[in-house]
């Protein structure tokens, strides 16, 4: 019977002050008693809206009711059959706006720790045996997927599974996408991705790394000179922003990207053992309060910063983090500039950063982006001393690939066009989904888009057969 | 993983590699480059592209011995593989035909204008390219960019071969006389680039150099390689190498390109003690 705790069956965490200092995960998963402990307060609704909250429509009551009862194969099963990248989204989806949000214990109590029983699920499915057995394609047309992120990897291993001989070509010397180079192995440990990527493997996908479609190969060639009969394209939003205030390309000045791929995808925390250095001082500002900018600055403590802030020109309300990151960054000490908005980097005469100056600002009717308008108050401008600045402003759609495809439409925010919201571009043949058709979005829309593109590429290729 | 086919000592720190790449080779132009790592672990380098071949499936790089990644693949053999290598990468080259078009190469810079300069040739536009070095004997692929070109002159500091002095002033006497250039192209240390660019400022020549700043992915993800270029900032990756010479901000680049000299030194000789003991235990 569903059991009426108030509180969300809390989930051990290593100690702030130890583990600011490491790159290992923070969170420590449920034990097998804790987890059928919160599974028993799924109250098992008529109407579970909470499978409407989650992107993918996971059936959440049907798997927490296999864990409550103890049957974590049938658990696992239905899980992965809804979201074949249960052990990455249980550890990084945003939860609280999505089927927690909207779970009937929300109203009066704490939700029921969906993710968190995500996340058990999918680890208790890793540490078994090889659940899929090495298979051998069955299918003659060939499928190329362009980018290895989450929405390639989804797309690549549901066409396997359909017997279809997939090819996936990635720019960047390992696959993975933002989860390899973005998000650091405090959320998400290398490890995981490696098992999902394994399974891939064994699926008989092939992974082909050091391919920038556009450049070492063209669209066209994989069709023409490549004989594929589909290409999917997620090739993910992967372009920094600049602020474009004076000071910007003082050393020491980091795009996140720049700033996390040194860090996760060239190890560079290890350096000299690895050859890629960072450069980091004691004063560290992170400009945004995304979860970019959380684990940009959360990064930047692990690899000695002594103090690490956040300055975002917004308020609190409107910050994009995940609320779970926003604490984990207060407890492990990081300080929160809100209303404060850069408008000049300062450097000396080596070309060197030694600080930021900003303006206050105050609130004021609603943008476009339906937020309150940040407005800057007169005479308000001060400077914060600083030796590093991480710009974390979001990204858009890389332009390289569509630049040099003819065919392939994007529109003013650099995003891929698609066919009345199918997951087909305005090329023939030419699938595509996650970031690149979205703009920077998340791990679960990206998974979703994916299996969606995978089931449309069937279904068509299937016609043309008959 | 591209395979070692050819290894050539120019100098005792600069080598030439010719490795098989089919894909690399048939998508390169002039003016392109590859990324390259050696090792797990290791870190992500750009090098011109010196020469390739669609044909055959082989493409040429020209590597100076200065950090760790570039000793590394200094020591390796023909048979070895490189463990990585993403490319073409970057702008090729464009010049607008029927014109002359002096290359300027300097140290292992010269690498880089062996393919251009054998296009413009056989384009038919008049070529020139003129190497600068401190000593003859720094002075490279002489002979293969005397085939790929009309007229070429050597420039070195000390005289030992050729004219006495440097590029800019062999350059300044070509813009001088009947020999004046159309088009302007130096590959090659900053000083000699941000020099040359002086030297053609507000004389109405094109001229282009190629940056090199520290690159991480090539691919226009990361910003590492950002350049100022007159008002705009640019990614030298996606859209240089070559930049107008007259709007770049050399100043900035150089201070740019020494963001981590301490680190690299660091590496370098640690690299260098390891491979040390490594040839003294074997
Ligand atoms: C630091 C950071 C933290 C984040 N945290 C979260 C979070 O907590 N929760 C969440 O849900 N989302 C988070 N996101 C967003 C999430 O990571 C992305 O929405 C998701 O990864 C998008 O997946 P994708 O497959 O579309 O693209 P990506 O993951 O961007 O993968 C695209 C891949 O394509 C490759 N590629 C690009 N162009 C080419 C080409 N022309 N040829 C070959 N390969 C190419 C790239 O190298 C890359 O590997 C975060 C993003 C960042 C940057
Ligand atoms: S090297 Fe990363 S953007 Fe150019």
């Amino acid at each position: 019977m569903p059991a009426k705790r108030i509180k969300k069956t809390p989930m051990l965490e290593r100690n702030a002050k130890l583990r600011a200092t490491d790159f290992m995960e923070v969170n420590e998963g449920y034990s097998k008693a804790a987890a059928a402990f919160e599974a028993e307060r799924c109250l098992r609704c008529q109407d579970p809206i909470c499978v409407a909250g989650c992107p993918v429509h996971i059936p959440i009551p049907e798997f927490i009711h296999e864990i409550a009862a103890g049957n974590m194969p049938r658990a696992a099963e239905i899980l992965r059959s809804a979201n074949p990248l249960p052990a990455v989204c249980g550890r990084v989806c945003p939860q609280e706006d999505q089927c927690e949000k909207v779970c009937h214990m929300a109203k009066r109590f704490k939700p029921v720790g969906i993710g968190y029983l995500e996340r058990y699920v999918a680890d208790w499915e890793r540490a078994q045996p090889k659940s899929e057995d090495a298979k051998k394609p069955t299918r003659s047309q060939r499928i190329a997927v362009v980018g290895a992120g989450p929405a390639g990897l989804v797309c690549a291993g549901d066409l396997a599974r359909l017997g279809y001989p997939v090819t996936i070509y990635e720019g960047l010397h390992a696959p993975g996408g933002v989860l390899r180079y973005g998000i650091p192995e405090f959320r998400l440990p290398n490890e995981i991705l490696d098992w999902e990527i394994d399974q891939l493997r064994a699926l008989g996908v092939e992974i082909v790394c050091n391919v920038v479609v556009g450049k070492t190969l063209q669209l066209d060639d994989l069709f023409d000179k490549m004989g594929y009969s589909a290409v999917f394209i997620g090739t993910g939003a992967g372009l920094p922003k600049f602020l474009g205030i004076p000071g910007e390309n003082f050393n020491g000045v980091y795009s996140a990207n720049e700033f996390l791929t040194r860090i996760n995808l060239m190890q560079s925390y290890k350096f000299p053992e690895t050859d890629t250095p960072l450069y980091i001082g004691k004063r560290v500002a992170v400009i945004g309060a995304g979860n970019t900018a959380m684990d940009a600055i959360r990064s930047a403590l692990r690899v000695g910063a002594e103090k690490g802030m956040s300055i975002y020109r917004r308020s609190q309300k409107e910050m994009t983090a995940r609320v779970e990151e926003y604490h984990h960054a207060l407890e492990e000490g990081v300080e929160f500039h809100w209303l404060t908005n850069p408008i000049e980097i300062i450097g000396n005469d080596k070309g060197m950063v030694t600080g930021v100056k900003c303006a206050r600002m105050e609130l004021g009717k609603q943008d476009e982006s339906g937020r309150a308008r940040p407005i800057p108050i007169k005479g308000s401008e001060f400077v914060i001393p600083l030796d590093n600045i991480v710009l974390s402003l979001g990204n858009s759609p890389n332009p390289l690939l569509v630049n040099n495809t003819p065919g392939l439409e994007k529109n003013k925010h650099g995003c891929l066009i698609m066919k009345n919201d199918t997951p087909q571009t305005s090329k023939k043949w030419v699938y595509a989904g996650g970031d690149a058709v979205t703009g920077a979005a998340t791990v679960i829309l990206a998974a979703g888009a994916g299996k969606d593109a995978a089931a449309a590429i069937h279904k068509d290729l299937s016609e043309v057969v008959v | 993983m591209p395979k070692i086919i050819e290894k050539r000592v120019l100098t005792p720190i600069t080598k030439m590699f010719r490795f098989d790449a089919p894909m690399i080779a048939s998508a390169a132009r002039p003016g392109q480059f590859v990324i390259l790592r050696v090792r797990e672990g290791g870190e992500r380098i750009p090098l011109t592209i010196a020469d390739f071949d669609a044909k055959s499936g082989v493409v040429t790089i020209v590597v100076q011995e200065v950090g760790v990644t570039s000793r590394i693949l200094g020591a390796h053999k023909v048979g070895d593989n490189i463990l990585d290598v993403l490319g073409p990468l970057g702008e090729p080259a464009h010049i607008p035909p029927g014109g002359h078009v002096v290359g300027i190469g300097g140290g292992f810079g010269s690498a880089a204008l062996w393919c251009l300069m054998r296009e413009l040739k056989e384009r038919g536009d008049r070529t020139t390219v003129i190497l600068g070095a401190r000593h003859d004997h720094l002075l490279l692929l002489i002979d293969e960019l005397r085939e790929v070109c009309d007229n070429l002159e050597l420039c070195t500091d000390d005289g030992s071969v050729g004219f006495k002095g440097l590029v800019t002033e062999r350059l300044q006497q070509l813009m001088d006389g009947p020999g004046k250039p159309d088009h302007v192209i130096a590959i090659g240390p900053m000083p000699m680039m941000r020099a040359i660019a002086n030297t053609t400022r507000d004389t109405g020549i094109a001229t282009q150099v190629s940056m090199d700043p520290l690159m991480i992915d090539g691919t226009g993800m990361c910003g590492c390689c950002r350049v100022s270029v007159g008002d705009d900032v640019k990614f030298a990756c996606v859209d240089g190498p070559l930049f107008d010479a007259a709007k770049v901000d050399f100043d900035e680049a150089v201070k740019r390109n020494k963001m981590y000299v301490k680190e690299e030194k660091l590496a370098a000789e640690r690299q260098q003690k390891i491979m040390e003991e490594a040839t003294h235990a074997s």
